[in-house]
């Protein structure tokens, strides 16, 4: 049965993006047949973090209004044969997304899809909300600072408030994915623990990404960092949440810091 | 210098921990909020119309926090020939 994903934060540049690409990715190479969504309209970015971006002709609002055909509108992905994008537009007009089209546009893609997975724009607002508004589950992306755990409480919240799910009384099920964590800062109380972050969101963790420079080369050259380089930290963390979105239990294990005592005391720091 | 540095100095991190511990204790209070209100303001304004009729926006409900204790005022804005409009009436 299909299962609808919401990957959202309340705040910008935590890494949604990064995340939607590379966990559907990450599911698409074990074989399950994935679409990325992109709902942010007026923003898009899936595309170009995909690598997909000249290859964009119609988008979801073009879906959501008929002008195009849904599987006109899907671009599957040239590495990895069960992944597929359906792009937002780059519209500035955000109120062309209506509840009903989104509804609809979702009932079609559970149809075809083991997993549908919806990037979600920064904000609270009608955009956010209509990405999240027919998950099945959440992953919320949080950094170890206040202003994202902020406003990933406040995300929590509205998923427990505006989703489908919530308003039948189904509640949503939700994961937390803490990203761009340095265990070295971490460990020299420099930022906020795995174990702080959890505390303070009571959500059931899904995995902790690293800080690492091959996020940012990932999305440099197109491609998901489970793809471009699959045995990188991130992309090991990124393969092993996959796993257990699709139930798999598997421990989570918080990096540690490659600092020895010697080079605690002199203030050193390993790569 | 950094021996000394290292002993003497404890990271933020616990300050991050103890503002979000409270500012979200607070903020979650804050936000059931409004739910509450626009429940109150509602079977108020249901309770009043049964006898007077009554346009949606006349009715304001506000929480006010105090010290010892805190009030709800109700504000209510009716026609001065309410008697015309009394509901069912007729």
């Amino acid at each position: 049965m299909a299962k609808v994903l919401v990957v959202t934060s309340g705040k910008g540049g935590v890494g949604k993006t990064t995340s939607t690409a590379a966990l559907g990715a990450a599911l698409a190479q074990a074989g399950e047949k994935v679409v990325v969504v992109d709902f942010d309209v007026g923003l898009r970015n899936l595309d170009l973090v995909l690598g997909a971006e000249r290859r964009v002709v119609f988008d979801l609002i073009n879906v959501v209004q008929g002008v195009a055909k849904l599987p006109q509108a899907l671009i599957r992905d040239k590495r990895l044969e069960t992944l597929w994008l359906l792009p937002a537009s780059q519209t500035r007009d955000k109120d062309a997304l209506t509840e009903e089209g989104v509804a609809k546009v979702i009932a079609e893609l559970r149809e075809k899809f083991d997993w549908i997975i919806c990037d979600s724009p920064a904000g609270i607002e009608r955009g956010a909300i209509l990405a999240m508004r027919h998950a099945d589950e959440a992953v919320i992306v949080t950094n170890p600072e206040v202003s994202s755990v902020r406003d990933s409480d406040r995300i929590i919240g509205m998923l427990d408030a505006k989703t489908v799910r919530a308003e039948k009384g189904e509640g949503i099920k939700k994961h937390l994915l803490i990203t761009r964590y340095d265990a070295a800062r971490a460990s020299r109380g420099e930022m906020l623990s795995i174990d702080d972050v959890l505390e303070i969101l009571t959500t059931p963790l899904l995995g902790i990404i690293p800080e690492s420079e091959e996020v940012l080369r990932a999305s440099n050259v197109g491609s998901p960092v489970t793809l471009s380089n699959r045995l990188s930290a991130p992309a090991r963390a990124y393969t092993d949440a996959a796993r257990r979105l699709k139930g798999e239990e598997i421990s989570v294990s918080i990096p540690s810091s490659k600092m020895r005592l010697f080079d605690k005391l002199f203030g050193r720091r390993a790569a | 210098m950094n021996v000394f540095k290292f002993l003497k100095r404890r990271g933020s991190a616990p300050i991050a921990r103890e503002r979000l511990q409270i500012l979200l204790a607070h903020e979650r209070r804050a936000n059931s909020q409004p739910d509450l209100l626009s429940i109150l303001r509602d079977e108020i304004m249901a309770v009043v119309a049964k006898h007077i009729s009554l346009e949606a926006d006349k009715i304001q409900v506000r929480m006010e926090r105090g010290a010892p204790v805190s009030t709800l005022a109700v504000d209510i804005e009716i026609p001065n020939q309410f008697e015309l409009l009394v509901a069912g009436a007729a």
